[in-house]
């Protein structure tokens, strides 16, 4: 478990903390998150991806549960993530992120804005809609156009 | 494209888990009919854990991994079939007897069973973390020894600027803990027929110990990796000798070539 940890803390704690803004709130998941894996190692199927999306993706998943102060919506045994192109590796996963990163940069404010609220913050579309005061549709497909942009991104070689 | 163009949008926003009533029900209600947007949610699931993947930030403190661990060695373990065999009692008939025995065997055998289920499942969690680091530091190492083995490595020596080609020389890296051993030489002058060098570790105390036989290529370079040698032999010195192909396990004097330990 300590390699785990020293392996994988970073993530999730980015994670963690990127959507709490906390360092204790973030801690805490973190510590929730290592625990649910020690405790139920066979919630992660290595046959359907990588860990460090897994994980990173079943923390925002607790995160945005703790910012929105609700029970947790789904077991970690049945969130499944799988990555195209292969992200197992630490340098793969660092040229990708690259690629992600300078994408959500060069992308229009709003556009980024509406995934980041729905993401990272936690909120359903018809109140990115009604806090941005932008309609619905348009939401709707700034929020799709913006994945399919990231997606775009690693999938350039 | 494949996925019903009327979902598109909303797949999307369920695979951040922002679609929220009729539309959510509406779309949970197509997708166990239609296989093509399936693929597509878990693809779309994928590009949001790109998202997730892209923060960034500081690493966390030292004292959650120490919280960390204590909250793991607090974790109970085996208190079930503790528990199960503190509850059994003696009978005193010896009729009951024959039975309270078999059901406390059974209960030994369950909570032997559950305890190395518990410990199996620890070892899991622990392993499948593991093999993904393994697998790259194999790779790693994989490509470290097929570069020094490969037909094609070149093997230069750099030197100054007008110098005349170097002796023969070589370099023995050695650790007792690792119990490894890469000898790395160069220059080395062609042997006769039916001959090659060998490679030996003259310890602190005893014998010469055999540390691998090997001919020079046509440059005059040669490498030994991890040849199999005793463990936990302190050396104070390498050695290389002439001697016969299959090796020998006494050096065959004179010593050609020799360095001590600093």
């Amino acid at each position: 478990m300590a390699q785990l940890y020293a392996r994988y803390s970073s993530v999730v704690y980015a994670v963690a903390l990127r959507v709490l803004g906390d360092t204790a709130a973030a801690e805490d998941v973190l510590q929730e998150i290592f625990i649910q894996l020690w405790r139920n190692p066979g919630a992660f199927d290595s046959g359907r991806g990588n860990l460090a999306p897994w994980l990173a993706v079943i923390t925002r998943n607790r995160a945005v549960d703790s910012l929105r102060k609700r029970r947790p919506q789904t077991e970690i045994s049945e969130t499944t993530v799988s990555v195209e192109p292969d992200l197992a590796g630490e340098a793969d996963r660092g040229r990708a992120m690259e690629k992600v990163r300078a994408v959500l940069k060069d992308m229009p404010v709003a556009q980024r804005s509406s995934l980041e609220m729905a993401y990272f913050e936690g909120y359903s579309h018809s109140e990115i809609a009604q806090k941005t005061g932008e309609p619905l549709g348009t939401v709707k497909t700034r929020i799709r156009n913006g994945l399919m942009l990231l997606r775009k991104a690693v999938e350039t070689k | 494209m494949s996925v019903h163009e009327q979902f598109a949008e909303e797949l999307a926003l369920y695979a951040l888990g922002c679609l929220e009533g009729d539309e959510k029900t509406s779309l949970e209600k197509h997708l166990e009919e239609c296989a093509s947007c399936r693929r597509e949610l878990e693809q779309l699931r994928g590009d949001a854990a790109l998202l997730a993947l892209s923060a960034s930030g500081p690493k966390p403190p030292a004292r959650a991994q120490t919280r960390l661990m204590d909250a793991i060695a607090k974790e109970p373990r085996g208190q079930k079939a503790d528990a199960a065999i503190r509850g059994r009692s003696p009978r005193p008939q010896w009729w009951a007897a024959l039975g309270w025995a078999a059901a406390a065997t059974m209960i030994v055998v369950v909570a032997v069973l559950w305890n190395q289920n518990v410990r199996l499942k620890s070892s899991v969690a622990v392993l499948q973390g593991l093999s993904e680091q393994q697998r790259l530091e194999l790779g790693q190492a994989r490509r470290v020894v097929n570069t020094l083995m490969a037909q094609d490595a070149m093997h230069i020596d750099v030197m100054p600027v007008g110098q005349k080609a170097l002796p023969p020389q070589g370099k023995a890296i050695y650790s007792r803990q690792q119990n490894g051993l890469i000898f790395v030489a160069s220059n080395l002058l062609p042997l006769p027929a039916q001959k090659a060098y060998e490679l030996w570790i003259i310890p602190t105390q005893g014998a010469p110990i055999p540390a691998g036989v090997f001919k020079p290529d046509v440059h005059g370079g040669a490498i030994v990796i991890n040849p199999p040698i005793p463990a936990g032999v302190e050396a104070k010195a390498f050695a290389i000798t002439i001697e016969p192909e299959q090796g020998s396990q006494t050096p065959t004097m004179p010593i050609v070539m020799m360095g001590a330990g600093g």
